[in-house]
């Protein structure tokens, strides 16, 4: 790979749009499906567009930091994905449905 | 190649956003949730290659293989299970995607406000080897060491909670054809 | 300095013994203690009489700093000078002989042991009231025996209209006491203290104004008014007839309604220095005099009859501190305790005897059958009515001659409510026990003379009213010894009294004469009318107009009834009602005001999570917002 740094011409700016345009994309999945397995993936691309931004900056300053906090937030990202899936699949069991607003029990 | 600049910016930045953005939107508009999964799984491929781009090597392959190998098929593996597809997706009122636009377009305007001025006050030291394993684990396994044995544990928890959670036994069967008679 | 908080404790341990003990303790046992802790008080009385023989000013004892805001110190200090050891002579000295009457007389009565309680802390009560050394010593005593007033006259609280007569009493002292209080407030203003000795040093100097002194003495005798049944004030005293007898006697009679006349004598000094005030008292006091005594003309409720006489004496009382005869009041305070008392008592034994009759037209020919009461009552008549050389006409012959020597129009018209006082005095006794026996048969066969225990104060009374008078004989009979009361009093009074004009020996004799003159007729006339003729009182049905007007008390209280309680009444319900509307409608509404906005955001809450999420971020983004714009 070349590994002449992008940033030569690349401003730390653009990866913060890309970064905050994909989180907010996710964000907009979070509040709109009804669905409980597609709200876990929405938050999965807030994730990772918060992945990216930290490597981003872990590259811009040439600190290994952010590049070993992605890594966190893998391993965090991963057992909640799999415990979350455990408990839309026990949920199903017991009420035949994913969909999010049936879940009401404790309002109010 | 991928250097070469369009608009100012190198050509691999802009293609590889291009693909990130557009899979992001057809994973939050699609009906059908396995469209969506595949989408998603796109997304975390290009997202790798923006790694790559960022001389995170490392970390663009254990996306790969983590996010889109593993945690992507656990989520098609619980939507084959509970057999879900497009007629079963719930109905979505219209205002609510206005709210979500409005909602999620101020945050996007806010964090651009805040963020776009930092370039101008963050040291810019661009690293050659930063991304490579062997300078990843040397700074794992001295500076955060404690974080990474916690994390280990974590996963434990996760897995034994995990398999609890998912244990068919007998009541849970009976419940399951009671509560399909009586819809709560 | 310990005998006199002795003295006034030792009621205090009765109080407590009968109150806690009394219940289950015999009735001898807890009568005679609570009789013998006043006979106690009476001796230490006289063993302070002694004292204070030989020490003009008083002695004094301090108890402890009640109160110190700027340069009003008040203490709760106690003091007996010659007022307040003859006041406390009378006071434990009669509390004594009712006392042991009451055993005999409430015996059997479920709230025994509370009746002594009570009556030993009305002694109490008054005995601060009249061995204070400060106003508000006097102002503590005068509510302690108002509140004793009220649970002895309501003390059969079973009965409404008992309660009802005791909370009428308690009122209209409390009418009283605002102009009390008013006074009190205005010494304080005026005086900066509520001693008597400095307020009096004070006054004297001419320090403060003859208006506000005026202002002062007229609050203060508000307060008397009250407490002694004085126009407008007096109504409360015939109803409070609604307690036991020996609570009429006690309280009603002898020392309860005779605070308003220490309290004047006490301030003489003050009254000296207001002579409009003076003339406030002579006026509502002959006014007062003369409307209870044809009130009492046809009166047929025995007890009803001797309260207005004792309004009625009251008020003559009134009209000697109203021309400024000081000691002549305090005598005729301590015949007419003496007469009174026995009166009350008398007519307590009779209303034993008839098991609770008290209408003097089903009684009579008791002479036969109770001997001692009759003779007793036969000499209280005697002494209340002026016969010469009984204790009363002395004591009233006393204000009389004075009076003459002041103000000979107020002379005529008190020797004319005189005339009347005879006049129904005797008709009350002889239709009570002269006359064939008009009662039902079962109240002949039981009839029987009371037992010793009332006897034995009805005999000490009849002997005191005797030969009371001695205590202040006029200067016309003896030379040595004459006036002892007045010289005994000099040192309070003596000041005051240089003014009081005094009739000669020739004029006096002549006074002397028209007095008994007075008696003789009420006497011929009643003796004639209700012996000789035998008539008894006619019946409600029968009264002629004039009549009725007198038995139907003037129609005063029906005229308090639409004056003042109606209006009070509407006022309280109007309060009421606004108060209803609009505070508890306010706190009512602000109540339901926010009930309901908690109500409209409840949808908040509905448990949904894309809800809560959209909450969730709207907050964060109002948050960044704020802090970007900062």
């Amino acid at each position: 790979m070349n590994t002449d740094s992008i940033f030569s011409s690349l401003d730390i700016s653009h990866y913060i749009y890309l970064s905050s345009v994909l989180f907010c994309i996710g964000l907009f999945g979070v509040l709109t499906r009804r669905n409980a397995i597609v709200l876990l993936m929405c938050i999965e691309l807030m994730l990772n567009a918060v992945n990216l931004l930290f490597v981003a900056f872990s590259s811009y300053m040439g600190d290994s930091a952010g590049q070993l906090f992605v890594f966190f937030i893998m391993v965090v990202a991963a057992a909640e994905a799999a415990v979350g899936l455990a408990i839309i699949v026990m949920i199903y069991r017991n009420v035949r449905s994913t969909d999010v607003g049936l879940f009401d029990k404790l309002k109010g | 190649m991928l250097s070469a600049l369009i608009f100012g910016l190198p050509i691999g930045f802009l293609v590889f956003s291009f693909i990130t953005i557009l899979c992001a939107l057809y994973v939050v508009t699609n009906d059908n949730p396995v469209f969506s999964v595949l989408a998603l799984i796109l997304t975390f491929f290009s997202i790798s290659a923006h790694y790559v781009m960022l001389n995170a090597q490392f970390l663009a392959v254990v996306n790969l293989i983590v996010y889109a190998g593993a945690i992507m098929v656990l989520f098609l593996f619980v939507l084959m299970l509970l057999n879900l597809s497009k007629e079963n997706e719930p109905k979505v009122k219209y205002g609510w995607h206005f709210a979500a636009v409005f909602a999620a377009g101020m945050l996007l305007i806010i964090l651009a406000a805040s963020l776009h001025k930092s370039s101008e006050q963050i040291m810019r030291n661009p690293a050659q080897d930063i991304g490579m394993v062997k300078s990843l684990g040397k700074v794992l396994f001295t500076d955060y060491l404690v974080p990474f044995e916690l994390s280990g544990i974590l996963f434990l928890a996760a897995m034994v909670g995990a398999v609890l959670l998912g244990k068919r036994d007998k009541n849970n069967e009976t419940e399951a054809r009671d509560s399909s008679n009586n819809p709560s | 300095m310990s005998t006199l908080f002795l003295a006034l404790l030792l009621p205090v341990f009765g109080f407590l013994f009968s109150g806690i003990a009394g219940k289950h303790l015999p009735e001898k046992i807890t009568g005679w203690i609570s009789s013998l802790t006043i006979l106690g008080s009476f001796v230490l009385s006289i063993g302070i009489f002694n004292d204070v023989a030989n020490a003009t000013s008083g002695i004094a004892a301090v108890g402890f700093n009640f109160l110190s805001v700027g340069d009003v110190i008040v203490d709760f200090a106690i003091q007996a000078d010659r007022l307040t050891s003859i006041m406390m002579l009378v006071i434990t000295g009669i509390g004594f002989l009712i006392h042991v009457y009451s055993i005999s007389y409430m015996h059997g009565d479920p709230g025994f042991y509370k009746f002594f309680a009570y009556l030993n802390l009305f002694v109490f009560n008054m005995l601060v009231l009249v061995m204070g050394s400060n106003f508000l010593m006097l102002f503590f005593g005068w509510e302690g025996v108002g509140l004793c007033s009220y649970l002895l006259i309501g003390f059969w609280y079973e009965n409404e209209s008992y309660g009802k007569a005791a909370r009428k009493a308690f009122i209209m002292n409390r009418i009283g006491d605002l102009g009390l209080l008013i006074g009190l407030f205005l010494i304080i203003a005026n005086f900066k203290s509520l001693n008597y000795s400095e307020v009096m040093a004070a006054a004297s100097t001419g320090a403060v104004s003859t208006e506000v002194i005026t202002a002062i003495c007229v609050a203060l005798f508000v307060g008397a008014m009250g407490k002694s049944a004085q126009i407008p004030l007096y109504t409360w005293l015939p109803d409070a007839m609604a307690g036991p007898t020996p609570v009429s006697a006690l309280i009603h009679a002898a020392t309860m309604v005779t605070a308003g006349i220490y309290l004047v004598v006490r301030c003489n000094v003050l009254f000296e220095l207001a002579p409009a005030a003076q003339q406030l008292i002579l006026w509502v006091g002959l006014a007062t005099s003369i409307l209870a005594a044809l009130i009492g003309l046809k009166q047929n409720d025995i007890k009803k009859v001797l309260a207005y006489s004792t309004v009625s004496q009251l008020g003559l009382m009134f009209i000697a501190l109203g021309i400024g005869a000081y000691s002549a009041a305090m005598f005729h305070l301590i015949t007419h305790a003496f007469f009174k008392a026995l009166l009350f008592l008398g007519s307590g034994s009779v209303i034993h005897a008839l098991g609770g009759e008290q209408d003097i037209r089903k009684m009579g020919g008791l002479k036969k059958a109770m001997p001692i009461t009759y003779y007793t009552f036969l000499i209280g008549t005697l002494a209340i009515s002026g016969m010469p050389l009984f204790s009363g006409f002395f004591s009233k012959d006393e204000i009389l001659a004075t009076l003459f020597a002041q103000n000979t129009l107020v002379w005529a018209l008190t020797v004319v409510s005189a005339l009347i006082t005879g006049i129904y005095m005797f008709r009350v006794f002889l239709v009570t026990f002269h006359g064939g026996f008009r009662g039902t048969h079962e109240q002949e066969h039981h009839l029987h003379e009371s037992p010793a225990l009332i006897t034995f104060p009805l005999i000490v009374l009849a002997l005191l009213s005797l030969l009371g008078g001695l205590i202040n004989l006029p200067e016309l009979f003896t030379q040595n010894n004459a006036q002892w009361l007045k010289h005994w009093l000099n040192p309070i009074i003596g000041a005051s009294q240089e003014s009081l004009h005094h009739p000669e020996h020739h004029t006096e004799w002549l006074l002397m004469a028209i007095a008994v003159g007075a008696f003789v007729v009420a006497l011929l006339y009643t003796r004639n009318k209700y012996i000789a003729k035998q008539s008894i009182p006619e019946s409600d049905a029968e009264m002629t107009d004039l009549a009725k007007l007198s038995s139907n008390k003037f129609y005063v209280d029906e005229l308090y009834d639409k004056a003042v309680v109606t209006p009070t009444e509407i006022i309280g319900d109007t309060l009421q009602k606004t108060d209803d509307s609009i505070f508890i409608g306010a706190i009512g509404g602000v109540n339901k005001l926010f009930g309901s906005i908690a109500n409209g955001f409840k949808f908040i809450q509905n448990g949904k999570i894309h809800y809560y999420l959209l909450y969730m971020v709207a907050g964060i983004v109002i948050i960044m917002a704020l802090n970007l714009f900062r």
